[in-house]
């Protein structure tokens, strides 16, 4: 058990100390307006990254037509500017269906 | 920030924490079925606080890879909290202390509240009510679940995978529509992130999707010249 716990500390302090190189970089070193915009748009590239490989992989593969099928719907209802609250639900309600009526 | 510009914040956090609680619920009944003392899926997620990071790392132990193969799997996955902790930087307040307990708060969730809002104020409401909810809310629903053991059964019949990239749709979107320089970064970032998702480990793609910040100068200089 202690190489599990040897596990969990290292993954705990690692991950920390990457949360950690913003607010440490903070004041320290001066960024332009330029890099400030580069950093936002890197958030959201990122961002971007997670929600499609988050909706259409799983495990390196393809993650079925349900879970892209709800996502689909959550974009359309976004772009109608529904309320989120009718976005999320609207992207898991259409997913559990497609899987209750035996879509993968 | 008075109560009533605060309300929808909290409104629309409720949701991701409900998620994220029920998320939190099957990592715990997981963790514990597969082997696992109660104890360590919630301390993990107390200290290591990253939902995919820690299924992966469980994943991995479980399916008897070693807690090297573990933690670098993990770690690899967090590599990406490092370039949102510099996003949301100036969002984590003057004090010493509150940066310390907002670097910890730094999530995939956070970040995209936080960079939704349209003024500085609200950018640092929306990631500490959305950031301590779901840290309280995610801890609360790890331990149930050890609890529980496999009492849920399995969440995807409820289609919750679904929900964390349309919350992300929902959050991302304004951005996305405002600047065409970010449309197209974004767009070539997800599409190498796809592309490559096959065949890396993951972890890799998110950061691959980075590379499209390379169209993002140009595209907003030629939209200028």
């Amino acid at each position: 058990m202690s190489a599990t716990v040897a596990m969990m500390l290292a993954l705990a302090v690692g991950t920390y100390a990457f949360r950690l190189v913003g607010p440490v970089l903070h004041g320290r070193v001066e960024l332009s307006a330029r890099v400030q915009e580069l950093l936002s748009a890197g958030a959201i590239v990122l961002l971007v990254a997670l929600l499609a490989t988050g909706a259409l992989t799983e495990g390196g593969g393809f993650a079925g037509w349900a879970r892209p099928a709800g996502v689909l719907v959550a974009g359309v209802l976004a772009w109608r500017r529904a309320p989120f609250v009718v976005v999320v639900l609207g992207a898991a309600g259409t997913t559990a269906v497609l899987r209750a009526a035996g879509v993968a | 920030m008075r109560t009533a510009e605060r309300t929808p914040l909290v409104r629309d956090s409720a949701l991701v924490w409900f998620a994220s609680g029920i998320v939190g619920l099957s990592f715990g009944a997981i963790a514990v079925a597969g082997g696992l003392p109660v104890w360590v899926p919630v301390v993990m997620s107390l200290v290591v606080y990253a939902g995919s990071a820690q299924f992966s790392a469980v994943g991995v132990l479980l399916a008897g890879g070693g807690p090297v193969a573990a933690a670098a799997t993990g770690l690899l996955l967090n590599t990406r909290t490092a370039a949102f902790s510099l996003a949301v930087a100036d969002l984590l307040g003057p004090g010493r202390l509150t940066r310390l307990l907002g670097a910890h708060l730094v999530t995939d969730e956070t970040v995209a509240f936080a960079l939704a809002q349209s003024d500085p104020a609200r950018r640092r409401a929306a990631f500490w009510i959305s950031g301590l909810g779901l840290f309280a809310v995610w801890n609360i629903g790890v331990l149930a679940g050890a609890l529980a053991g496999g009492a849920l059964g399995d969440t995807a019949t409820y289609g919750l995978d679904a929900a964390f990239p349309a919350v992300l749709v929902a959050l991302v979107l304004p951005a996305l529509r405002e600047g065409p320089a970010v449309r197209r970064s974004a767009l070539l970032g997800a599409a190498l992130a796809l592309a490559v998702t096959p065949a890396v480990p993951a972890g890799v793609p998110v950061l691959v999707a980075l590379a499209g910040l390379a169209v993002y100068g140009r595209a907003g200089r030629s939209r200028t010249a």
